[in-house]
């Protein structure tokens, strides 16, 4: 096991110097740079200004000098916010990204098991048919049309809900249930399936022959086995949900992560783009680590270790 | 002997969308304490579905005990509450099924899937239930069962499960253990030191076995005594003495011709000719008329009523019948 971790993280800093060098050439090969404004700037405090973000130098120079600083975890300065480092504008935004990612995964984990589950339990009736409604109009409405809908309704028309900022719980729940409803739908959809398919293996009718109840079948027979092609998904949702923070944060005014990335991208503030890149970077790779090992705890049959004797 | 369970006129029924299945027309029968009844007769001849009438596990819908009585100490089972049905299943009547490979849950260590079946009947604690689960493991013939407590399905062999199965399916102390075709799924030497097992653990604990195949060789070594199922219906029931030397029922005559003898070198394999009826539309008279030689012109309208042979050893066939004796020619050929 501990091998095999090992070997996992060399292989995630592997994807993240490949994910980090691709960017760096890739945005600097995009025509523009920080300085292209209206207005014309004096030559010689474009020049400096150059030299001081080292933009003058060769591209492989830059390269090296910006790899050395992102080996300490030094991001760099931001280019247009002069005062602002990437350091520091990470840890503003991503405690409130991280939070609203959170919140949203474990919501439509729980919401999207739930509707899957009662779906697949009451199989062709009414139940199964509704959750199934809900599932399909959750994957077909964008979550930025869901936000703006939610707005109108439970915040201007009801007023039941805050319409935007990020303060209290309270401010929380519309934004959550914007981007989670997605996700939900798509864990739903696959819960029930694959519930349906474990149903009607033979373990199952062997459980509910040694005289088991419903409930203990379903949670600890079925479900176990019907959540290996769920946490495969759980990776890529997980990433699904990290990109989808970006709109939903700018629906909602949300100060998270969301803005600076965006922002960064028009403004060709290379360092800003490379911090928040490898950050998400990282995240997703982790998260995909995490499923991983989370296949090895529900199916005894995967192993993650060597084989023994080998 | 004591009657511990007696199956009266039981019928199920499937709904499809081609129609209603009517898999099981009418079954009876009587099982006896401590003794092994084989259940034979070929695919879809409904032999699967009486085990799990008995089991309450007709799944519904679309399956349904459309009619009967299923007695088990005193109890109709077929009118009790699924409540009530759970406490019967696993602790008064356990089931053992066909393929070892996919009947144990592959999530869950062996160990927890045998203490589970204790805890769910009986007021133990885990430790004692496990101290069980070891024993019981052990007399199925599994070594150093304090460790392959800890193991999953998969680290075991197909003979290992099955013996498994047999652990989990006795843990509570069954008087009635259903075996479903037990051995099909199993090569050879493994299904003849499983019947071993079954032998063994009924000297020992007194269980009465349901056996379900479609393996006369299995029968031949394990049954007391034979019912003969075709299309539904329970054609011939006797000892094993009485079904393999003296079968009254042509379907049984069939069965055993078909059987390869290893100990006649000319003799041919005879197949019974034809095939089963469409059990949508089951007819009205003898199912077995379309592919029987001595078939009647009374087989094809009315039901054969039962002939009683010996104490042990009925029949339903026109043949037997005393106006039919000397009638007993073949009207119907088929070549």
């Amino acid at each position: 096991m501990t091998s095999y971790i090992l070997k996992r993280l060399g292989a995630m800093l592997v994807t993240l110097w490949l994910i980090v060098t691709l960017t760096f050439f890739l945005m600097h090969s995009v025509p523009g740079s920080p300085f292209n404004e209206e207005r014309t700037t004096n030559e010689a405090i474009q020049k400096n200004l150059e030299a001081y973000f080292h933009l003058d130098e060769p591209l492989y120079v830059q390269y090296g000098i910006y790899m050395k600083s992102l080996v300490t975890f030094d991001f760099g300065p931001s280019i247009k916010r002069s005062s602002d480092s990437v350091n520091a504008m990470l840890e503003r935004g991503f405690p409130i990204s991280f939070e609203l990612g959170f919140i949203t995964l474990v919501t439509a984990i729980v919401s999207g098991l739930f509707l899957g589950i009662i779906a697949a339990l009451r199989h062709n009736g009414f139940v199964d048919y509704l959750a199934m409604t809900i599932a399909v109009l959750g994957i077909s409405i964008p979550n930025f049309v869901l936000a703006t809908l939610l707005i109108q309704q439970l915040a201007v028309t009801y007023e039941i809900f805050p319409a935007a900022t990020w303060q209290s719980p309270m401010h929380m729940v519309l934004p959550t249930l914007a981007l989670a409803t997605g996700p939900m739908a798509i864990i739903a959809r696959l819960t029930r399936a694959s519930m349906l398919e474990v149903l009607t293996q033979d373990y199952i009718r062997t459980a509910k022959a040694k005289g088991l109840s419903p409930v203990k079948i379903v949670f600890k027979h079925a479900l176990r086995n019907a959540m290996l092609p769920v946490v495969t998904v759980l990776g890529t949702l997980a990433a699904s949900i990290l990109t989808g923070t970006f709109v939903i944060e700018k629906i909602f005014a949300i100060p998270g992560m969301g803005r600076y990335f965006v922002e960064s991208i028009s403004n060709r503030d290379y360092p800003v783009i490379m911090g928040t890149t490898v950050f998400y970077s990282a995240i997703l790779i982790i998260m995909l680590f995490l499923v991983d090992i989370a296949y090895g705890l529900l199916d005894p049959r995967i192993k993650l270790h060597k084989k023994e004797g080998r | 002997m004591e009657k511990i369970l007696q199956v009266k006129d039981l019928q199920v029924a499937f709904k499809t969308f081609g129609g209603e299945v009517q898999a099981v027309r009418g079954v009876t029968f009587d099982l006896l304490k401590g003794e092994t009844l084989a259940i034979v007769g070929e695919s879809g001849c409904g032999k699967s579905v009486t085990s799990q009438a008995i089991m309450g596990l007709i799944p519904s819908p679309p399956g349904k005990i459309a009619g009967g009585e299923i007695i088990f100490k005193n109890r109709d089972l077929t009118s009790l509450p699924e409540k009530e049905w759970r406490n019967v299943r696993g602790a008064d009547i356990s089931m053992i099924f066909q393929d070892p490979m996919t009947a144990l849950n592959p999530t869950l260590t062996v160990g927890e899937q045998i203490i589970e079946g204790i805890i769910q009947h009986e007021k133990i604690a885990r430790t004692q239930a496990k101290a069980k689960a070891i024993d019981m493991l052990n007399l199925v013939g599994i070594p150093v069962p304090e460790s392959r407590m800890k193991q999953y399905p998969h680290q075991f062999s197909g003979g290992m499960r099955q013996r498994i199965m047999i652990a989990m399916a006795l843990i509570c102390q069954p008087e009635i253990l259903i075996a479903d075709e037990p051995t099909t799924a199993l090569d050879v030497t493994i299904q003849a030191q499983i019947l071993e097992l079954f032998r063994d653990i009924q000297n020992r604990t007194g269980v009465s076995i349901v056996l379900i195949t479609h393996d006369l060789g299995v029968v031949a070594q394990v049954a007391d005594r034979i019912a003969v199922m075709y299309a539904g219906k329970i054609v011939e029931t006797g000892t094993r003495r009485e079904i393999f030397y003296n079968p009254q029922h042509p379907y049984t005559r069939g069965l055993l011709q078909s059987v390869p003898r290893l100990d006649r070198e000319d003799a041919e394999l005879i197949p019974i000719a034809g095939s089963p009826p469409d059990l949508f539309a089951p007819p009205t008279g003898c199912p077995f008329t379309a592919r029987c030689e001595s078939a009647m012109e009374v087989c094809s309208r009315v039901y054969p009523i039962e002939t009683k042979l010996s104490e042990q050893h009925q029949v339903h066939c026109w043949l037997q019948d005393q106006r039919a004796r000397k009638l007993a020619v073949p009207v119907i050929t088929i070549s």
